[in-house]
């Protein structure tokens, strides 16, 4: 797929530093990237760190339809960065045994949306590869790459967010950057960490998203929830582009006298309850908010721990403000998303429980 | 130059005008010079497959050739050139005849003369049959077992030893092994010992696998031999990017992947098999092809002529032999090393055979299938038999070796059967180990609450399993 990107209402000037905003202050030079280019940047310092990776998938030699494989193969060579079959289950089980020996194997998925072929290779072998060996194998360098999330016009088979089937897999790890500088060191940490990690590119901000990138080889920690915003009265928990939305009902917030806590997960499996959990208790509210269709998505597992954890301090029921449960519709979209309105609708509707 | 047209329908005309120019994917060159005109009106090769077809769409006929016998044209495509045909022609769905089977011993166990096979060594062709005859012991006792209550599983490879122990003894130490699990025999081979076999089945806490997995579930990172999973097929792509792994680092070695003849019908075999040739991945892939996938016998599993024929679709070099065979198995899995690792290609092995046990303990194979039919092939199409026979007549084994060989094995096999049984299982520890290279949190929360629950309600909770 070419070019996908359309509406020019959501140019954004990422996550700038609102009030509260904690970031980590890089020393370096940073260049101005998006997304993909971030990514691009990631993989060229995988590769050159260590000989012994390889970069593969549909369409990848020559870039990649999303340009994050830009000039890899002209750098590393085709032995290293290279086209394979068009057959998800075959990409992902050759990865499995290109990391079973040692190798760090970075696939990539074309759309996340096609990622279902290789689902038994991924539950049924990668996951357990260490486990059942007794520690004997592992396939902890397999990393797989995707582009999920809505686009504004990607319809049901480019637009699906598919992390609630992987969070229910014991055995590896699911990441999903929320910028291009989150992307470039998370995606460093997983293809460096030693569990096979499924790595969700929010497609949407590939060329919308830019940031001051830092040039050098960084890496932010997997299972480190970040609060983004600092707030008294609500929690917000998101990931990925979903975020992006989360703030600006924030800040629409903020002007009614409410002031939100945002959390971006960034790992959801294994994920950081602790941080969640001590913003909960400070706020007494919480809301969750995914693309993913809302029965059975990620938010229902955030909101029953932490009603486990927090109940006596809740004064309001978790809200979750999530995709609904169609298949990712084509001129449906605006109604299908969980908009900034529907956010902050519901949060009024929490605060004001 | 008029052009002399076939038929009338316009759509011939287009193939005649498309024939006569060099419309192929690529420069210029690679063209077929010897059909290009001389027109200079003639347009330049367009990289775009839709600009050339409106360019041929608009070019005049008499830019086109004459004379020239349609049967003689070549064209470009992407791909390659293909000849063109104007017969209707398909492929048939099969070869008038089967591919033929690679056998070296006949049903005897004698030398068919004039065959070609891989010389074997008395010490290795010994060590063979003994290992087979192991096998054979090692299944039998452990089926008792089973039957027993003393095993909750198993799995035999009865009728099939051959091609395990032939196999692997044509195969080096550092060939790495992605097995289904019919195929302890590799192992065995390779120096699994009879102990660590049954501490495997009995999940005990000197299990490699640390009791996580079900009987016949074996793995060995020390025999390059990965462990077994359940799932069917899913190992034939993780053994071809094994094997490219081992072509990258340039070792003398090879990826060894071994699959039944249902197995084949799995997506992984496809995928894997396709992989393999474009990879150009040193990869073995070895079909057992023994007649059943459980009760479904290989006319319900296919309509190919088995799976030789397959290698052929996906452009990998295939062999059929005769899986009973202990000679040919060998010859022909050291051959095909020997090419995939020098030419980096994989090869596809379809080894012939029967699947005389049931499918596992928990089968009762005489419900689809006759106990004649068993039987004549437990005993007149014995692979033990017929290799026992060739090396005895080598002068290598004797009646007395067999019988000292037999009765040590059941003495070991039943002696470290005894011991694993009482082995303690792991710590429960290690339910929670592993999952990741460190637990997480939730792991370790998990771990408390799980140890809390046993000390209220004891008896709910296996008293074999130490805390």
């Amino acid at each position: 797929m070419a070019a996908l990107l359309g509406r020019s209402c959501r140019k954004l000037g990422f996550l700038s530093s609102g009030h509260g905003a904690r970031r980590t202050v890089s020393t370096e030079t940073g260049k101005s990237l998006n997304l993909y280019a971030a990514i691009n940047q990631a993989l060229h310092i995988a590769l050159d760190s260590d000989p012994r990776s390889y970069v593969f998938g549909e369409d990848v030699g020559f870039g990649g339809v999303f340009r994050c494989t830009t000039g890899l193969a002209e750098r590393f060579g085709k032995n290293r960065v290279f086209n394979t079959p068009l057959c998800e289950q075959g990409i992902v089980g050759f990865g499995i045994g290109l990391a079973a020996m040692g190798n760090r194997a970075i696939v990539e998925i074309q759309f996340a949306d096609y990622i279902y072929p290789a689902f038994d290779q991924i539950v049924n072998e990668a996951a357990k590869f260490r486990y059942r060996s007794g520690n004997q194998f592992n396939c902890g360098g397999l990393t797989i790459r995707a582009p999920y999330g809505a686009v504004g016009h990607g319809g049901h088979y480019h637009s699906q967010s598919p992390e609630a089937f992987f969070c229910h897999v014991p055995g590896i790890k699911v990441v999903i950057p929320r910028s291009p500088r989150e992307a470039k060191g998370l995606l460093l940490s997983c293809i460096r960490d030693p569990n096979p990690v499924v790595f969700f590119e929010p497609k949407w901000l590939y060329r919308q998203a830019v940031e001051e990138v830092p040039e050098h080889d960084y890496t932010i920690p997997l299972s480190e929830a970040e609060v983004i915003r600092e707030g008294n009265d609500i929690t917000l928990v998101g990931w990925g582009a979903q975020l992006t939305i989360m703030e600006q009902a924030c800040l629409e917030a903020e002007k009614e006298g409410i002031s939100c806590e945002l959390i971006d997960l960034k790992t959801l499996l294994p994920w950081d309850k602790e941080t969640v959990e001590a913003s909960v208790k400070k706020t007494g509210r919480l809301l969750i908010s995914h693309e993913a269709p809302i029965t059975g998505g990620f938010g229902a597992e955030i909101s029953a721990t932490i009603l486990e954890r927090c109940f006596l301090k809740l004064e309001a029921p978790v809200s979750r403000v999530c995709g609904l449960d169609t298949p990712f519709p084509l001129v449906f979209e605006p109604f299908y998303m969980p908009t900034k309105n529907k956010i902050l609708d519901a949060i009024k509707t929490t605060v004001n429980y | 130059m008029a052009l002399r047209l076939r038929s009338s329908t316009s759509k011939s005309n287009f193939l005649n005008i498309l024939r006569y120019n060099n419309l192929g994917f690529g420069t210029a060159s690679h063209a077929a010079r010897h059909l290009r005109t001389h027109d200079p009106t003639l347009l330049r090769v367009s990289q775009n497959p839709i600009s050339r077809f409106c360019n041929t769409m608009a070019e005049k006929l008499s830019s086109v050739g004459e004379n020239e016998d349609a049967n003689a044209q070549v064209m470009d495509f992407p791909g390659g050139k293909v000849a063109f045909t104007p017969e209707i022609q398909f492929i048939s769905e099969s070869s008038k005849e089967r591919v033929p089977c690679y056998r070296v011993l006949d049903d005897n166990g004698q030398l068919i003369t004039n065959s070609h096979f891989v010389q074997v060594s008395e010490e290795v062709a010994v060590k063979m049959y003994s290992d087979m005859v192991t096998l054979q012991i090692m299944d039998n006792i452990f089926y008792e077992a089973q039957r027993q209550g003393r095993l909750s599983f198993y799995a035999t490879t009865i009728g099939e030893e051959a091609i395990n122990i032939a196999s692997a003894a044509a195969l080096s130490p550092q060939d790495v092994i992605f097995p289904q699990y019919r195929e302890p025999g590799v192992l065995l081979w390779r120096g699994f010992t009879l102990q660590e076999f049954a501490n495997q089945c009995f999940g005990n806490k000197s299990d490699n696998g640390k009791g996580r997995q079900m009987p016949v579930h074996y793995g060995s990172n020390k025999l390059n031999y990965f462990t077994v999973s359940a799932t069917i097929a899913t190992q034939l792509p993780n053994a071809v990017g094994a094997a490219y792994s081992l072509k990258m680092d340039k070792k003398d070695a090879c990826a060894v992947t071994y699959f039944g003849d249902g197995g084949s019908s799995e997506g992984d075999f496809h995928a894997a098999l396709n992989f393999a040739a474009v990879m150009e991945a040193p990869v073995l892939f070895i079909c057992r092809n023994n007649g059943w996938a459980i009760s479904t016998p290989t006319s319900d599993q296919f309509r190919s002529d088995g799976l030789v024929v397959k290698g052929r679709a996906y452009g990998i070099r295939s062999i059929r032999v005769d899986g009973n065979d202990a000679l040919a198995m060998y010859s022909a899995v050291h051959t095909a090393r020997e090419m995939a690792i020098s030419e980096e290609r994989p090869i596809l092995i379809e080894a012939l055979t029967y699947r005389v046990g049931h499918h596992s303990t928990s089968d009762d194979s005489t419900r689809y299938r006759s106990a004649d039919e068993i039987e004549w092939w437990n005993k007149a199409r014995n692979p033990l038999s017929r290799f026992r026979t060739w090396i005895e007549s080598s002068g290598w084994w004797s009646d007395e070796e067999e019988s000292d060989l037999r009765s040590r094995v059941k003495k070991e096999m039943l002696e470290a059967l005894r011991v694993a049984e009482k082995t303690e299982k792991p710590n429960l520890e290690n339910m929670f180990s592993d999952v990741y290279d460190v637990p997480p949190l939730n792991l370790r929360e998990q771990e408390r609450q799980v140890r809390q629950t046993i000390k209220s309600h004891p008896q709910d909770y296996p008293s074999d399993v130490p805390l």
